[in-house]
């Protein structure tokens, strides 16, 4: 009866029978498969937890995206009114009243360039911030590499800029070869899949920052519902940077790290404006550190909040 | 057997209290101490979990130095009084939170149900909402599409398979959920009370399933219960917590005995000072009133066991005649159960009945046969009834105790056994024609 034992309690007194002994001894040499400890290696990615959850993040991709329209009439037309709109209106405000220029693109287009960069950014960072509040009755549940959450809210962001994208595509080659305007594509464009991933890196994490302190102080959630919007203006969204002449204001755009990324895209895309080598390099640095830094605290905070949030 | 969990010193602490605007300032407080490699000033040792006082600190550890092994293909049971640190022992086995100190080391895959249907998504469809969820509990896609048909079945929900799951009902809801838990291969499963969900049906189908988990498939669980019927039935050992550390490890049957006959408030015996009478009688009173099973004072019975009420009174008047009754009541205050010394209510003779009884002290002692009562908690009221029955002694809700079935009734039926009384019947079945 082998089943009668292996257990001490916290006193040593082995409550088993004579085959005791034999466990212990076993158990020296026993091979683990895992161990739940109190620390683990901040820098750990999991990567190797996360593969095997593969399966996982594409699910909950896909669930992001079915649950966003059902029930809706326009169903997945729906990722498209959104970037139209604003185009409209931004047109209608920066460029026809206000007059900003846009550097001899269409209106229209050069809008809606800045529009899905920028939302697909501002939303990889907003929907990240809150994943720990999101989730919280998941992730107090069940395990599974807390870092799939977020991933997946890239993964389902860039399907959403994908399809965005094609709106985007579409209204270029309607500009180009109807209306003949001046704007066309350059070697730049082969840097697009570098500045999306760059985009998404860091969106991720700066959210990864965000919810790791947002968990235990719950301010920093109040900043980004409107620090993200007036970040937006921080961006040359609205404006392409070569409008802006005073050179201090210029150096403080250049620092903002997505100041470099928006602009090549357009430049690669559009053949307008410039490719600004700084600001590009500079982006690259700050996203790969963002990015660090928000999977070590993410990591430092998501093995307790189920406790704190 | 090989060890399939090895805990080591695991100690989890929860601060109490409110994070507010103290937290940032002792947070740096508490990094200014790391950083000189001193001690964490807030993490005092020595504070039990009992919640029942107020600490010196604002810690409380709720899990402290647990140390066990679980051989592989057991089925271990987890019992304790609520806020002993069953929940929190399996959060960390589950590692849904880390452990303050100390460690567990695991063999083989590892899945926990905390609860059914964790990130079920009411828009999503059945069929959906089964991948969703078996990828959350760490199957892969593949795995589950080859025991989709028997999720489905074991939900008996084929028909509103391609239906929201907002549209079901609570019941298949549930259902559902527990099926894909219930296909989950892993080498270790951890399950908290989710069988207290679904129909009696459906609840000995779940029971059923996880028995075939561990005792067919070899595999090792962790049970946690309130309800001891299940936890005798599924496990073949107890882990016993008390107040975050653990108290005892063994055999279910040895475990959940000692887990009723301790430290609950019904003590089974009430004497003269606290006896509270709502009418009391000039020719008698009671000096105690005791609760006795197996020849110990108690108020924790086991649903097997005989159970003696015993009144021990003093009569002060010279040949009265006074008769002492008991009710028994449920937990509502329903009278289940009236009875006396007298012939009409007894089966045996009792020989002080209808005498004139001289002074002094008198011991009256009423058997409630085994297996008569039910799982529940039970109160007695205790009367004398001089001849004049106007003048009588009421020592109503006089004493608390507590009936528990530790499995032996509930080989076939693991659900809640309705009823007030649970007394073994005769019965028998005759075959009349084909």
């Amino acid at each position: 009866m082998e089943n009668d034992l292996a257990y001490n309690t916290k006193h040593g007194a082995p409550a088993g029978k004579e085959t005791d002994s034999k466990n212990n001894g076993s158990a020296v040499t026993e091979q683990w498969d895992s161990e739940i400890k109190p620390n683990t290696n901040l820098f750990n990615l999991h990567i190797k937890e996360v593969w095997q959850y593969r399966d996982l993040l594409m699910l909950l991709v896909r669930r992001d995206f079915v649950s966003f329209y059902k029930q809706t009439i326009f169903g997945p037309l729906w990722f498209f009114i959104q970037p139209i709109f604003t185009t409209v209106i931004f047109t209608f405000v920066f460029a026809r009243m206000a007059g900003i220029g846009t550097d001899g693109v269409p209106a229209p287009l050069f809008y809606l360039t800045g529009t899905i960069a920028w939302n697909y950014f501002a939303e990889c960072l907003t929907k990240t911030s809150t994943v720990f509040k999101d989730n919280a009755s998941i992730f107090g549940k069940v395990y599974f590499p807390r870092l799939i959450m977020p991933l997946s809210i890239v993964l389902s962001n860039l399907v959403k800029f994908s399809v965005q994208f094609l709106l985007f595509v579409g209204m270029l080659l309607w500009f180009m070869i109807i209306k003949g305007k001046p704007v066309h594509p350059n070697e730049f464009v082969l840097l697009f899949p570098i500045i999306i991933l760059l985009m998404a890196l860091q969106g991720l994490g700066w959210g990864l920052i965000i919810t790791a302190l947002t968990n235990k102080y719950r301010d920093l959630a109040f900043l980004v519902t409107f620090g993200i919007q007036l970040a937006m203006y921080a961006t040359p969204i609205i404006y392409p940077l070569s409008t802006i002449t005073d050179p201090f204001y210029k150096k403080i755009l250049t620092l903002n790290p997505l100041t470099g990324l928006i602009e090549t895209f357009r430049y690669g895309f559009l053949n307008k404006g410039q490719f600004y080598s700084f600001a590009f390099a500079y982006s690259v640095i700050v996203s790969l550190v963002v990015l660090l830094l928000g999977i070590f605290i993410f990591n430092k905070v998501e093995k307790n909040f189920v406790d704190t949030v | 057997m090989a060890i399939a969990i090895k805990a080591e010193n695991l100690s989890k602490a929860y601060q109490l209290g409110e994070f507010s605007t103290g937290t940032l300032s002792r947070d740096i407080e508490r990094a200014w101490y790391k950083l000189r490699g001193k001690e964490d000033p807030f993490l005092k040792i020595g504070e039990t979990n009992d919640r029942t006082t107020k600490g010196a600190s604002d810690i409380v550890w709720s899990l402290k130095d647990v140390n066990f092994e679980i051989q592989q293909g057991d089925a271990v049971g987890i019992v304790g009084r609520n806020g002993a640190g069953k929940s929190t022992l399996l959060k960390v086995l589950s590692r849904v939170t880390s452990p303050t100190t100390g460690s567990v080391k695991l063999k083989g895959r590892i899945a926990s149900l905390l609860e059914v249907g964790t990130g079920f998504h009411p828009e999503l469809t059945g069929r959906e909402n089964i991948f969703l969820n078996g990828a959350i509990l760490g199957m892969r896609k593949h795995e589950i599409k080859r025991k989709f048909d028997e999720i489905v079945d074991f939900a008996g929900v084929e028909r509103y398979i391609d239906t929201p799951v907002k549209r079901y009902s609570s019941g298949m809801y549930v259902r559902l959920a527990f099926a894909v838990a219930a296909f989950l291969e892993p080498e270790i499963l951890v399950v908290d009370e989710v069988l207290a969900v679904g129909d009696a049906e459906f609840q000995k189908k779940c029971l059923g399933r996880m028995q075939d988990v561990s005792v067919n498939d070899g595999r090792t669980v962790l049970f946690v219960s309130h309800n001891m019927g299940a936890v005798a039935n599924l496990c073949n050992k107890a882990i016993f917590l008390r107040n975050g550390t653990m108290h005892s490890m063994g055999a279910t049957s040895k475990i959940i005995e000692e887990y009723i006959s301790f430290g609950k408030q019904n003590t089974g015996e009430i004497s003269e000072s606290d006896i509270e009478y709502t009418r009391s009688c000039e020719s008698a009173y009671f000096n105690t009133i005791r609760i006795i099973s197996k020849n110990e004072i108690t108020g924790n019975i086991d649903s097997k066991d005989e159970i003696k009420i015993e009144l021990d009174y003093t009569v002060t008047r010279e040949n009265a005649l006074v008769y002492p009754s008991i009710h028994i009541l449920d937990n509502m205050g329903t009278c289940i159960l009236a009875s006396f010394t007298g012939p009409s209510a007894t089966t045996t003779v009792d020989k002080y009945f209808g005498k004139p009884l001289k002074k002094g002290r008198y011991k009256s002692t009423m058997v409630v046969p085994a297996n008569f009562l039910n799982d529940k908690t039970y109160r007695i009221s205790a009367f004398l009834v001089p001849e004049n029955s106007q003048d009588l002694a009421i020592a109503q809700d006089v004493l608390m105790f507590s009936v528990t079935d530790t499995g032996d009734m509930r080989k076939e039926f693991t659900g809640e056994w309705i009823g007030l009384i649970r007394p073994k019947l005769e019965w028998n079945t005759q075959f009349l024609n084909a």
